[in-house]
């Protein structure tokens, strides 16, 4: 009988593994439709956002033990995802611009904007939204030069802390505010070229 | 610098509404907001168009993906 101790701890030791593994597989299974919102506005096609989750989820499954347990598998999982699109090489294909809009354009440029050509006096913010349409909304975003449109994509869209924005994409926290700001209004001078004429 | 208090507002919304701001500067923005109509119209588009932006570019994942994706899941032995 003592023969087979080390035999059964080794083999509850395996079995408490492969619980773990089964629960890390699972609740990253349940975050990927979220995974897939941030990865879809990250990357220009449908079969690029595609591609780029699947590979996430392999890497993810692969290397789940170096995911600490009570920590953000949200952010986790996109932080792999942000390393692979950069590994794509994609930060070849655009650099952060320079833009003229900073001093020039504030933060309510939009909505003056829209107010300005509105054909009634007055109207309510719902009536203003309704110029934008959904594809011009769609591709105002695209538009958006990549760091800039990251930033926008995790903390408006996946809807992350500044911190975690930080820590997926490597960047210090005052970039992802900077990045943020500019690229906020980058969006809105975007949305402004596109609105739908009264 | 920013001497007109609406423009100073203008400068707080991005972070007022990311809950940002510091409590004395959410005061100062309330403060301003209570009497000026102007600029709690422009708070309020933003909020809704934070949301509407949201929601017009959510794409859902195909039902062929999830697939792909759960089948990555490790075999039960």
């Amino acid at each position: 009988m003592s023969e087979s101790t080390p035999t059964t701890a080794e083999s509850r030791r395996l079995a408490q593994d492969a619980r773990a593994r089964v629960r890390f597989e699972e609740e990253a299974l349940e975050l990927s439709d979220q995974v897939y919102r941030v990865a879809r506005r990250m990357v220009n096609s449908r079969e690029e956002a595609e591609d780029l989750v699947q590979q996430t989820y392999e890497r993810a499954f692969r290397s789940w033990r170096q995911f600490t347990p009570g920590t953000n598998l949200r952010a986790w999982l996109l932080r792999i995802l942000t390393n692979l699109n950069i590994d794509r090489g994609r930060r070849q294909q655009r650099t952060p611009q320079t833009t003229t809009l900073d001093g020039e354009l504030g933060d309510y440029f939009l909505y003056n904007k829209l107010e300005s050509t509105a054909p009634e006096q007055n109207p309510d913010e719902d009536r203003v939204l309704e110029r934008l349409s959904q594809d011009s909304i769609v591709d105002a975003l695209a538009d958006v030069p990549h760091d800039f449109r990251d930033v926008i994509v995790l903390v408006d869209i996946g809807e992350f802390s500044y911190a975690d924005a930080a820590q997926i994409l490597d960047i210090p926290i005052g970039t992802v505010m900077s990045r943020l700001h500019r690229g906020r209004r980058i969006l809105k001078k975007n949305l402004a070229d596109s609105a739908v004429a009264p | 610098m920013i001497d007109d208090p609406c423009d100073k507002c203008e400068e707080m919304m991005q972070p007022y509404l990311d809950g940002a701001l510091s409590e004395d500067e959410v005061r100062e923005a309330e403060r301003h907001l209570e009497g000026c109509s102007w600029c709690q119209k422009r708070y309020k588009f933003e909020e809704r168009l934070r949301h509407y932006v949201r929601v017009a570019v959510s794409e859902q994942m195909r039902p062929e993906l999830k697939a792909k994706l759960a089948a990555l899941r490790t075999p039960l032995q």
